[in-house]
Parts: structure tokens; C-alpha cells; sequence
């Protein structure tokens, strides 16, 4: 164990580690694009689907349970099913980590908008704001704590799960883990593993403090 | 009872309301409320005295039946634009909790158009007119207590100067002394501002207070009476009414008159009880020559109500109460019972002109 540890703080600050296209540094950026992108693609989908089920309170019922279907799907097995469907290509990945994304996106800016007060609501449409208005206006910004907790823990899901990438033989950090099993390199798949975990950690924690300091003027919310 | 100009600004006619679960809130309302008038509802909870106010601004439209504001229907107005030219206040007042107390304000006259720099200009202006301080503007709604929340409530309300006022129980949920405050406030911006409102309350003391017209709702969405304060508590149309109006509505009557008309004397010289006087002649207290103890008194201006001078008349050991004038300078002594012979006349009176 005390050496598996030695050699993974070895593995870790080794110079030649972190450069070139097999780096660190490449595989590193390589994660954080996936990752950023399915995130993007779900929150393009989620939020409206969010907004909307939230805003009419119509339904909710099947757009949470059809969203929660994606959380349920095994990952693994939903990029084999469209990697055999669609060949070799980023889809497969794409498809998977966006899936399971959207539920936590669409059930909590669901949850924020309900989180509403009524009352707000109502004096919003007796002041004359017109749908759009009292939804842009009023309902998501008092929904944004809820949604931006959403979309965090989205973030956070993927990155943890786009490991997935190097599965289908593309990169990211989880190539380390995928060749360290192939090459019964112990350290090497740890250092994957504890890169993949830091770099989740790190994005929780500077998108809390995030959010702290931009709702700072709110009385306390449930976030 | 208000001047108003004789204009009818709101006209309910034959409106009927039911929801699509079946029950009946508003049946076959017809009535009018006159400009610069405060048209008071009252009624217990589910006597449709809400949806009633609400059906003016449209956020529920009625079933059939025709609502004229300033005499135009409003089911053949655009509900927003309709909206903006109504101010709404309501219970809780329903603030912006994302928006400093200057954007609530700000709201109608930025969704007019008229600009930031404007709309922050006339915010600024009321903040001072509903009695906040300026940097209260700056603030975020839970940051103020329920009284200062109910006061912006008003000014946003009041934000594009419409002619027409909604308030939908706007004091419910404040402490008895806040809640008296703010009446007295609604009472005097009234008086600057002379809007047409409409009030919803279920509190009677608070319509009688602010009513100009007092409108009784029964359960199931009937308007059973609607008259001036003092008509409506002198003769009541039914049972009903008489009930809602409890049993002290004979003292209620006392509170819409004031002591003036009432006879005064001098302050007693030679019997038991003295009035003590500072030295400008401001009554102080009520000596007992005999024990020497000295009792509490509450001096009385003309402008207090008979009820208060009732109450005083009863609290008092020598049933006396202590006139003066607005400077606290005493004008003379009344009787219990000069007090009591004018309380009965103006019952008589109420109840003549009301037959």
C-alpha cells in the first residue's frame, strides 16, 4: 500500500507526466471539453423543458419520470448500445453523459420554479408583466439557486462519469485508468482515478463559492 | 363621505362567477363604485369578496356579466396593459424578493417604457411619500419588517399615479399598532390623492375606519348590503348583516363621530375628585382629595371620536372627561352623561336618515 502510494506521488509530479500530448495537461483538457459540452448540450435541453413544466405546473409528471429514465440507464451500457448503432465516433459518449445529465438539470429547475412564492407570482401578473415576464423576470431568477445546483451537480455527475470517453478509445482522464487496467499498471490507474475525483472536487467546491457570492443578497433559500 | 365627482369609476353589472370545480363565488353582482371613493368588501372567508376585486383587473374573469372601469369593459382589454393601469397591492405584498425596495417600485413604470433614470426618480419620490426613509430603497425586501414591506407594497402600487387602487386585504398580516398606523396613512395619502379603491377586508372595525361604502358579502357570493359606515351600522338590512357586524356595532357607530358637538364645563372645583394641571394648564392626572392618590386620565380633542370619549367618560372615577384644544391645553370638563345623550342622538339620527 505505502508503495502503490509512493508511486502514485511519483506518477503525479513527474515532469513528463504532465507534458505532451499523452500529458496530463492534454488529457486533463481533453475531460473538462467532454465534460463542459454535454453539460451544455443538457442544460440546452433541460432548462427550457424545466422552465416551462415549472411556469405551467403541466406536465411535470412525465417530464421528471421520462428525464429520471436517463439517470437510470446504465452509462456503460448506453454508450456500447450507440457506439454499435452508430460506429466509432464521440456520439456514443456525447449521448450517454447528456442523458445523464438532464435529469438532475430538469428536477431541480423544476423544483426551483415551484419553490416560487405563489404570492410573488400572483402580484407579478397583477402588476401587468405578461408570461414571458413574470418567467424571465421573476420566476428564474428566484429559481436560479435551485437550477444552478442543478446544473452543478450535473457538471459534477459528468465529469466524474466521461471517463467513459477512453472506454470507446477516446481521451480524457480515463484513458489512464483504461491503459493502466490493460497494462496491470496499478499506479497509473490510481493517479487516473485521484485526477478524475480533484478535479471533480475542485469545480463543486468553486461553483458553491460561486453561487454564495452571487446570491449573497438572498434570505436563505433551500439549495 | 367622499366628494369624488360623481362619476362612477368601477361597474359590476349582473356579474356571475363560477369555477370550473363548481362553486359559485360571485352570483349576479351588481355594483357601482364611485371615483375617488374607498368601496370597502367585506364579508367572512369564501363570500367571493377576492374574486370580486380581482375580476376588476381581470386576474379571474367572470363567468358572464359586464365589469366597467371608467366605463370601459374590461374583458375587451389587453389584461396586462389593463393591469398596468390599476395598482394591486395584496396580502403579504408580494415583493420582488430578488429586486432592491426601488425596482419593486420601479416595476409598472418600467414595464411603461419610461426609462431607468425615470422610473428610479418616481420610486425615490414615493419611498417618501408612503413614510420610508431614502436608503430604504436600496434594500431587499426581507431586510425591512412587515409594516415598512406593506408600505412599499402601496408604493408600487401607487408607482404609475392610477386612478384606480386594489387592496386586497393589505394589512392582514401585521400587528394591531403597525396595522392602525398604516390606516391612519392610507387615510391621509387618500386625502393628497383621491384614488378610487377598492378594499378587502374581513375585519369590520378596519372598513368601517376607511370605508367610504361599506359592501356585505354573504357566503355563496351574494351582496347583501352596501351603504355608507354609519347607514350600515345603524340599520343593517338583515340578520346577517346585523350578525357580521357583532354585537358592538351600536359603539362602532360612536367611532364615525367625534366629540365636538359635544357640551362642556369647567373642571369641577370642591368635590372629591380634582384635575391636576401643569403649569400651561395641560391635564395631568385625577387627585382623590380624600386618599390622596391620583389616577391616570387620557385628555380628549375635539377631533377624538365619541367612542373614545365613552370610554374615557367610563374609565374615569368622576365621570368627567378632560377636553383640550391641539396643544394639549385644557378647554373644559364633559359629562358622563352629556356624552351618552349625544352617543343616543347620533343613533337616532343615523337610523332617521338611513329610513
Amino acid at each position: 500500500m505505502y508503495e502503490l502510494l509512493k508511486g502514485l506521488g511519483a506518477w503525479l509530479v513527474s515532469s513528463e507526466q504532465w507534458a505532451g500530448s499523452d500529458g496530463i495537461g492534454h488529457r486533463l483538457t481533453e475531460h473538462l471539453q467532454y465534460s463542459l459540452l454535454a453539460t451544455l448540450v443538457a442544460a440546452a435541453i433541460a432548462l427550457p423543458v424545466g422552465l416551462l413544466i415549472g411556469h405551467t405546473r403541466r406536465g411535470a409528471f412525465i417530464a421528471i419520470n421520462l428525464s429520471s429514465f436517463g439517470r437510470a440507464l446504465p452509462t456503460v451500457g448506453l454508450v456500447v448500445l450507440v457506439f454499435l448503432a452508430s460506429g466509432l465516433s464521440m456520439w456514443p459518449v456525447y449521448i450517454a453523459l447528456v442523458a445523464l445529465a438532464v435529469p438532475s438539470i430538469v428536477t431541480n429547475t423544476y423544483a426551483g420554479m415551484t419553490a416560487v412564492d405563489p404570492e410573488v407570482r400572483d402580484a407579478a401578473r397583477g402588476q401587468g408583466m405578461r408570461w414571458h415576464q413574470v418567467l424571465l423576470q421573476v420566476e428564474l431568477p428566484l429559481a436560479l439557486p435551485l437550477i444552478m445546483t442543478g446544473l452543478r451537480l450535473a457538471l459534477i455527475q459528468v465529469v466524474a462519469t466521461a471517463t467513459i470517453a477512453a472506454y470507446v478509445s477516446f481521451g480524457g482522464l480515463g484513458r489512464y485508468v483504461f491503459d493502466g487496467l490493460a497494462q496491470r499498471d496499478l499506479v497509473q490507474v490510481l493517479g487516473g482515478a485521484v485526477l478524475v475525483a480533484v478535479v471533480a472536487v475542485v469545480l463543486d467546491l468553486a461553483l458553491s463559492a460561486l453561487q454564495r457570492v452571487l446570491f449573497r443578497h438572498r434570505p436563505a433559500t433551500p439549495a | 363621505m367622499q366628494p369624488g365627482k360623481g362619476l362612477l369609476m368601477i361597474q359590476f353589472d349582473a356579474v356571475h362567477k363560477r369555477f370550473p370545480n363548481g362553486t359559485t363565488a360571485v352570483q349576479d353582482l351588481t355594483l357601482d363604485m364611485p371615483e375617488g371613493g374607498v368601496t370597502v368588501l367585506v364579508g367572512s372567508s369564501g363570500c367571493g369578496k377576492t374574486t370580486t376585486l380581482r375580476m376588476i383587473n381581470r386576474m379571474v374573469d367572470p363567468t358572464s356579466g359586464t365589469i366597467r372601469v371608467a366605463g370601459r369593459d374590461v374583458l375587451e382589454q389587453d389584461a396586462a396593459e389593463l393591469r398596468r393601469s390599476i395598482g394591486y397591492v395584496i396580502q403579504q405584498s408580494g415583493l420582488f424578493p430578488h429586486r432592491t425596495v426601488s425596482d419593486n417600485i420601479a416595476t409598472v413604470p418600467l414595464l411603461l417604457g419610461w426609462g431607468r433614470r425615470k422610473a428610479r426618480a418616481r420610486a425615490a419620490e414615493l419611498l417618501e411619500t408612503v413614510g420610508l426613509s431614502a436608503d430604504a430603497g436600496k434594500r431587499y425586501p426581507h431586510q425591512l419588517s412587515g409594516g415598512q414591506q406593506q408600505r412599499v407594497g402601496v408604493a408600487r402600487a401607487l408607482a404609475a399615479d392610477p386612478p384606480v387602487l386594489l387592496m386586497d386585504e393589505p394589512f392582514g398580516a401585521v400587528d394591531p399598532v403597525v396595522r392602525t398606523q398604516l390606516q391612519n396613512e392610507l387615510l391621509r395619502l387618500q386625502r393628497d390623492l383621491s384614488k378610487t379603491i377598492v378594499f378587502v377586508t374581513h375585519d369590520v372595525d378596519e372598513a368601517v375606519r376607511l370605508g367610504d361604502r361599506i359592501a356585505v358579502f354573504r357566503t355563496g357570493g351574494h351582496l347583501v348590503q352596501c351603504a355608507a359606515p354609519a347607514e350600515l351600522l345603524a340599520r343593517p338590512a338583515d340578520a346577517f348583516v346585523a350578525d357580521f357586524l357583532g354585537a358592538e356595532r351600536g359603539l362602532k357607530l360612536l367611532s364615525l363621530t367625534t366629540l365636538a358637538g359635544v357640551a362642556q364645563g369647567p373642571a369641577p372645583e370642591g368635590a372629591r375628585w380634582q384635575l391636576t394641571l401643569d403649569s400651561a394648564r395641560k391635564p395631568l392626572v385625577w387627585h382623590d382629595t380624600e386618599n390622596d392618590t391620583a389616577l391616570p386620565l387620557r385628555p380628549l380633542q375635539d377631533t377624538d371620536s365619541l367612542l373614545s370619549a365613552l370610554n374615557e367618560s367610563i374609565a374615569a372615577p368622576s365621570g368627567l372627561v378632560a377636553r383640550v384644544d391641539a396643544d394639549g391645553v385644557l378647554t373644559g370638563v364633559s359629562s358622563r352623561e352629556d356624552i351618552h345623550d349625544r352617543a343616543g342622538r347620533v343613533h337616532s339620527e343615523a337610523s332617521a336618515v338611513a329610513a
